[in-house]
């Protein structure tokens, strides 16, 4: 999968660090700010009131 | 089996002639499995740095930044809320403020839902601290979005009797993540539009959560006629549980309206 990606980069070796880091980076800000944030919802049981 | 799945490829037909199972650097069914299980695991541990560390540095800097702004657009705005009627009726027991001089506290009305209405200001917590307070305690409504719920049908700050609130101490931002940091005398201030509100840390109580008389006018004794103004703040306990409740309380020191500017309480050095 991995070894098919960097195959399919264009460029020398350097230019395709750079664009997995920017897909890295892009991947992980997606997490955080939209993926985790919508499953800590579902998965995370908290109550913090009195009932 | 799975040898028969991998693409030919002559690195793993040299393997397989050798009867070895080991598995060629291609595209093979087994190595991209692999990839995507590692990555998954990755992911996993991803959520679990967001959830514990990152996603509160987030969530709190998004709340701390909400209250800022709102602050500033109080200070600028000149809009009276709607004040409660409540506010209007003598307050029974004059002796409850500490300093006479102090203005009698406006008492605003109760909000809806999701409504925001005041800050809250603890100076232990670091000069930015600033998270909303909006009407309710449901998670989906305020305490995962807003910052810090109000329960519904307990007095608004200012008013003699007990102002309810709850956060999480936990993800979200946790803004009662530090509650059992704070020191007796620590300063509790409320800010809404028409000003703010001091109250002075007193005690912590850890209880089970079906323990509603935290809440009541009096904490812990509902039967007795509130003389004094209190400020409950419930959140759970211990840290990621479900199993019981810490509950901070504090009594009202002091009011102040937005013309005469911000108490010293809020400036005020903490040891």
């Amino acid at each position: 999968m991995y070894a098919a990606l960097w195959r399919a980069l264009p460029g020398p070796w350097w230019v395709r660090v750079l664009i997995l880091l920017i897909i890295a980076v892009a991947i992980v800000y997606a997490l955080f700010f939209f993926v985790f944030p919508y499953v800590s919802q579902i998965v995370n049981p908290q109550e913090v009131t009195v009932e | 089996m799975l040898a028969r799945l991998q693409p030919v490829d002559g690195g793993v037909a040299a393997a397989q002639e050798t009867g070895s199972r080991r598995v060629g650097r291609g595209t093979s069914f087994t190595g991209v499995l692999g990839e995507i299980l590692i990555t998954l695991g990755v992911v996993v541990m991803l959520y679990v740095v967001w959830q514990m560390w990152i996603g509160d540095i987030i969530y709190a800097a998004q709340n701390n930044a909400v209250g800022q702004e709102l602050s500033e657009e109080w200070d600028t705005s000149g809009e009276a809320p709607p004040v409660s009627d409540a506010a209007a009726t003598p307050e029974p027991t004059p002796s409850a403020t500490p300093e006479p001089a102090a203005p009698e506290p406006v008492v605003l009305a109760e909000p809806a839902d999701t409504e925001v209405f005041g800050i809250m200001r603890i100076p232990r917590l670091g000069p930015n601290y600033a998270t909303p307070i909006a009407g309710g305690v449901t998670r989906e409504g305020t305490l995962d979005h807003i910052g810090i719920g109000h329960y519904p049908g307990t007095e608004m700050p200012g008013q003699v009797g007990n102002v309810a609130l709850a956060a999480h101490r936990t993800t979200f931002g946790a803004p009662f993540k530090r509650i059992a940091e704070l020191h007796v005398g620590d300063a509790i201030v409320i800010e809404t539009p028409v000003g703010w509100y001091t109250y002075r840390f007193r005690t912590l109580e850890y209880v089970q959560p079906s323990e509603v008389d935290v809440l009541a006018d009096v904490p812990q004794a509902p039967d007795t006629p509130p003389a004094e103004r209190y400020l409950t703040m419930t959140s759970c306990s211990p840290m990621f549980s479900l199993a019981e409740r810490i509950v901070g309380y504090s009594v009202f020191e002091s009011f102040r309206l937005r013309a005469d500017g911000p108490p010293a309480s809020l400036t005020e050095a903490v040891a």
